[in-house]
């Protein structure tokens, strides 16, 4: 086994029918970013503790550097891109601009596209809730403060409150 | 940095994954939600020949209750568990351990069957069945086995399935009315893998502790059943007395682990502070119930 085995999927990213001859090694944001040149989906740990390469696979948030690129064959998957173009989370940027909700910008991707899913459900969170909601994503610059601000504040305004 | 090479073959049933298995041996790995593995593997820490993804055999999804046991096959996601009325219902303890597992992206990808088969000493789920008393069916091409959790948790990320067996299902007794049941975990920070924790499954008649498991992890190599501490309190009120008695017998029970958590003194510390809280509140919801 000296070559590189690859394989062919199709998948929808963003919208938008993608057939591609990946790695089987290659981790999906690996094939997002050098593939499809879809450079918002960060890495920074690629072993699942920091949550810089969050996207959305058919609905939901996981770590886009614990999954492969194969295994994302006739998936969903929606990157931080993605939902800037559907205006589905503009009020979160907002917010995120209002608040000072970052400073280098390298987790902001991730901590936008999990708190995208926070703010899907439509439930009243507490603070504390939003916290845990946010756990698996670090950020080394902002001391999470403003990021739960603003994250509180777009979820009351959805629930009208 | 990134995953060594390897084969990838997606499983189009379970005899394909297991006729895959019996070919290749230690060499191969099972993918499940990749939580676990894909870390190892972009670290390169491991370095298998072959993954058989299994993410796609249905036989192995679900969660039902099936007469007096809850079966939770072994792809059902974390979240998938956290959100099951079936588990709510039946099985209170796991649902009372499941927030503490990993974090919001990880819980849905991460299976329940990958928390058993990997047996991380600091996972909650391993503790919580072999509290609750299940059984996991194991199969290979030669056909079906039963191991009780009791036997089946070996050493460190060591258990009594073998390479050429899947994981397939749990089968966990339901915690029948008149019983209890507490989780309670120390992490440094919330979905972290625990400092010290532990489940409790207790049966308590006017205040008296008829029977009771409690099961630590996070401090051993295994999960385990404090059996000296659960003589102590078994048939007793729960007293000052009775309580010290069982502080004192965990020390015999218990052998913690020293790691980057903490040195084994703090950590039996910590199970004993625990031990306290989790008897505290299984008397209390005995009680209200
Ligand atoms: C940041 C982070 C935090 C975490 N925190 C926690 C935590 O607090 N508590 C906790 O318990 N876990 C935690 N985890 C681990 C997580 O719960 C994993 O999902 C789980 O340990 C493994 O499940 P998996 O389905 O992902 O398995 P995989 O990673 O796919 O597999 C793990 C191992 O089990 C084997 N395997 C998997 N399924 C089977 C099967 N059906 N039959 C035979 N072998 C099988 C694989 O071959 C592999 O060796 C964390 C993970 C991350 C990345
Ligand atoms: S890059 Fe995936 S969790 Fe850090
Ligand atoms: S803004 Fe720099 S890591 Fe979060």
């Amino acid at each position: 086994m000296t070559g590189e085995e690859t394989t062919e999927i199709t998948l929808t990213v963003n919208g938008e029918r993608i057939a591609r001859r990946v790695r089987v090694r290659e981790h999906l944001v690996d094939f997002l970013r050098g593939e499809l040149q879809l450079t918002g989906s960060h890495l920074g740990c690629e072993h699942g503790i920091c949550g810089a390469c969050s996207v959305r696979v058919d609905g939901v948030v996981v770590r886009g550097c614990l999954m492969l690129a194969v295994q994302a064959d006739g998936a969903e998957v929606t990157t931080i891109e993605g939902l800037t173009d559907t205006g589905e989370i503009a009020d979160l940027q907002a917010a995120f601009v209002e608040r000072n909700a970052l400073q280098c910008g390298f987790c902001s991707p991730g901590m936008l596209v999990t708190a995208a899913d926070l703010l899907k459900a439509a439930k009243p969170a507490t603070r504390e809730e939003i916290r845990n909601f946010l756990s698996g994503n670090f950020c080394r610059c902002t001391g999470y403060h403003a990021i739960v601000d603003a994250v509180e504040t777009t979820l009351n305004k959805r629930l009208g409150r | 940095m990134k995953a060594p090479k390897f084969s990838y073959v997606r499983a189009e049933s379970v005899d394909h994954a297991l006729a895959l298995l019996d070919q290749h041996g230690d060499e191969a790995r099972i993918l499940a939600g990749g939580q676990s593995l894909m870390p190892t593997l972009n670290m390169r820490l491991s370095r298998p020949q072959l993954l058989i993804d299994i993410n796609r055999l249905d036989a192995l999804k679900g969660i039902a209750l099936q007469g007096d046991r809850v079966r939770i096959g072994a792809l059902a996601r974390h979240v998938e568990v956290l959100n099951s009325p079936v588990v709510a219902k039946n099985l209170p303890l796991i649902a009372e351990a499941m927030p503490h597992v990993a974090h919001v992206a990880v819980r849905n990808r991460g299976t329940f069957g990958g928390s058993v088969a990997l047996a991380d000493p600091a996972a909650e789920m391993p503790a919580c069945a072999l509290a609750l008393g299940a059984t996991f069916v194991v199969q290979s091409s030669k056909g079906r086995r039963e191991i009780a959790a009791d036997s089946y948790f070996k050493g460190l990320y060591e258990t009594a399935r073998a390479v050429n067996e899947i994981l397939v299902e749990a089968l966990i007794p339901v915690e029948k009315p008149g019983t209890v049941s507490v989780f309670l975990e120390l992490a440094r920070r919330h979905g972290d893998f625990a400092m010290a924790g532990l489940a409790c499954h207790a049966r308590i008649d006017k205040g008296v502790i008829a029977e009771a498991r409690l099961v630590y992890f996070a401090s051993e190599v295994r999960p385990t059943l404090a059996t000296r501490a659960i003589a102590a309190i078994k048939g007793k009120p729960w007293n000052d007395a009775t309580r010290d008695a069982a502080l004192a017998a965990l020390a015999d029970d218990l052998d913690p682990m020293t790691n980057l958590h903490g040195s084994a003194a703090m950590k039996l510390h910590l199970q004993r502070v625990l031990t306290r809280r989790a008897i505290d509140q299984a008397v209390a919801r005995a009680r209200a119930a």
